[in-house]
């Protein structure tokens, strides 16, 4: 049942990736609401099953690695429905839904959904680190795609070769600013994710932490490259995207060492 | 009753020609002695069209008779008109309304101008519970268009390219300060195109500095003196150069220095000097954004074509607010049939559509 409702949810984001690739296609690409409205069912599917797997659980259902992508996913759309339209980057759901897709796809066909073997008791500073990391690295992929945003536009800029889709974009000093709040947002709650971690009691395991500050310091050292000037907005956006990607890589090991301790 | 369209727009006849059947104020009047029972004249810089509404049909010479400003004028030529019946009549309103039929496909200024037509005639008495509707109906189908499609989208003449890209890369443009290096027409006309953005921050610097200041005051900014245009490079947002040097007047050297302290600001230079005064090379600087003539215009035919790869979808909006407006059309006959009387002038549904 659970797993039925992940597949719709998935559907519904993929309606709207193949609504804007078909316009995207026909370089007749139109906004509209409809993107917003498959995100939203596609986040309440998404909010269902983790609600069935958490009461199944009795706890925050990040127990294994499929489950660690389906809550990253869902901080994804939480996020983007929190700032999309704060700061009008409503486009950004033509961009949001993709990685949800690919996220989930990857969760629900990769053979990573096995119930964790040990029953660890419900401990609640374990339960607060883990969603709020995630919902930090949700806010690290709305960087990321805002970055991908900004890099298209500033693309079409250079080259003077403007699609359909630029006058949809919100303007790059816009973009920049929208960047720099979520690498803020997300750093903040990473930080906060991070020191909980050491409330959690018991041996701490030391690749997990390594993992954990080397994420830490990545963006740390994005923000200081930002406000020191040593790197261009282009730069700051492409590094939002090595960086989401370097942070999902090490998210990988971190939950793959905690699975098999 | 028949609804009609009688008129001549660029597609059919010259400025001259138009000219001479541009109508006056009175035209309402001499259309309803006619034989109109409701009439409205749309006159553009790219069309004279009367819609009407008549029990009997009037015929296309009458029209272009009570258009022309001649007095007792024999009109022998009448091929430039063209004429549009009923369904066709709706259509082709609808077509103009959303600028579908536009020199410059998807303009907006013809549907303001549709609205003041319609709003002058209503104010006096020439419009009836006909034309009301098709008119209502009409702006409603336009206000889709837009909504719906890109068909206004992107800037179509160079002037207003320059101002568009400078707010898709800034947003904020009262914010932006802006260096005018040179100052002759083509500067002075983007330049007035920024100020009607809001853009305030205007500094001038020329080699006559009485040319400068001459600007500098018609656009209410400041000038700067010649061989002190370098030091405002870090401080400004857009530089626009539009000297007659022979040779380059900026180079990547130029903007080197300065980038690093302003690597977090992009720049955005719009070089409409022929010989271009800015090397092309500059553009491969990070955060640097060039425009010369050429690219502005490639800018502009970009969206002209964008605008072209719109028009399905806009016809098709056409399309089912023409089968709309035909059903509502109906619906009246038949309750004019019913209770022998007009239908409503006040019918909400169609005030509601106004805005």
């Amino acid at each position: 049942m659970d797993r039925q409702l992940l597949i719709l949810s998935t559907v519904c984001y993929l309606v709207a990736v193949v609504r804007t690739v078909v316009a995207l296609r026909a370089r007749v690409f139109q906004q509209s609401r409809f993107n917003f409205f498959a995100i939203v069912a596609g986040f309440l599917l998404q909010t269902a099953f983790l609600s069935i797997r958490g009461h199944a659980e009795h706890r925050c259902p990040l127990t294994n690695l499929f489950e660690v992508f389906v809550f990253l996913a869902w901080s994804v759309a939480l996020i983007y429905m929190l700032v999309g339209p704060a700061y009008r980057l409503s486009l950004m759901g033509a961009f949001t839904a993709p990685l949800v897709v690919i996220l989930q796809t990857f969760a629900l066909v990769a053979p990573i959904d096995v119930p964790h073997t040990a029953k660890m008791p419900a401990n609640s500073w374990l339960e607060f680190h883990a969603s709020i990391s995630m919902i930090a690295y949700g806010a690290f992929a709305l960087a990321c795609i805002a970055g991908a945003m900004y890099l298209v536009q500033e693309r079409q800029l250079k080259t003077r070769h403007i699609h359909s889709i630029f006058y949809h974009l919100p303007p790059l000093s816009d973009l920049f600013a929208a960047i720099t709040r979520l690498l803020w947002l997300g750093f903040l709650l990473y930080t906060l994710g991070l020191t909980s971690g050491f409330f959690v009691g018991g041996p701490l395991p030391h690749l997990q932490i390594v993992c954990a500050v080397g994420v830490w310091v990545l963006y740390g050292a994005i923000l200081q490259g930002r406000y020191s000037r040593w790197f261009a907005p282009k730069r700051i956006a492409a590094l939002c995207i090595v960086g989401f990607a370097a942070a999902l890589t090490l998210l990988w090991g971190i939950s793959f060492s905690a699975q098999i301790h | 009753m028949n609804l009609f369209c009688v008129g001549l727009s660029h597609h059919t006849a010259n400025v001259e020609t138009r000219e001479m059947f541009a109508g006056n104020r009175e035209t309402d009047c001499v259309l309803r002695d006619a034989g109109c029972a409701e009439a409205l004249v749309l006159t553009t810089c790219n069309r004279v069209e009367v819609y009407a509404a008549s029990e009997n049909p009037v015929a296309t010479s009458e029209v272009a008779r009570c258009l022309s400003r001649k007095i007792d004028n024999h009109i022998s030529e009448l091929s430039p008109f063209y004429r549009h019946e009923n369904v066709e009549c709706v259509q082709h309103l609808f077509r103009v309304a959303s600028g579908l039929d536009s020199m410059v496909v998807g303009e907006t200024e013809v549907l303001g101008q549709a609205k003041k037509a319609y709003e002058a005639a209503r104010t006096s008495g020439a419009v009836g519970p006909y034309l009301h509707r098709l008119f209502q109906r009409a702006f409603r189908a336009a206000k889709e268009v837009r909504s719906q499609t890109d068909i206004t989208r992107g800037a179509v003449s160079v002037g207003s390219v320059a101002v568009d890209l400078a707010a898709k890369i800034f947003g904020n443009l009262p914010r932006c300060k802006v260096l005018i290096i040179g100052a002759g027409e083509n500067a002075e006309r983007t330049t007035r195109a920024l100020a009607s953005r809001g853009v305030v921050d205007l500094r001038v610097s020329n080699r006559s500095p009485e040319r400068a200041r001459e600007l500098a005051a018609v656009v209410g900014g400041t000038a700067v003196p010649f061989e002190n245009w370098p030091d405002e490079f870090s401080k400004i947002d857009i530089l626009i150069t539009s000297t007659s040097s022979e040779s380059p007047l900026l180079t990547p050297t130029h903007f080197e220095k300065t980038l690093r302290a302003r690597i977090d600001r992009p720049l955005f230079v719009i070089d409409i000097g022929v010989p271009r005064n800015v090397d092309p090379r500059v553009n491969e600087l990070a955060g640097v954004y060039l425009y010369d003539i050429d690219s502005l215009q490639s800018v502009a035919e970009q969206a002209r074509a964008l605008r072209h790869q719109h028009i399905a979808a806009a016809e098709k909006i056409i399309v089912e607010h023409v089968a709309r407006f035909q059903e509502t059309l109906a619906r009246g006959l038949e309750w004019r049939a019913r209770n022998n009387a007009h239908p409503e002038i006040g019918d909400t549904s169609l005030r509601a559509s106004e805005s």
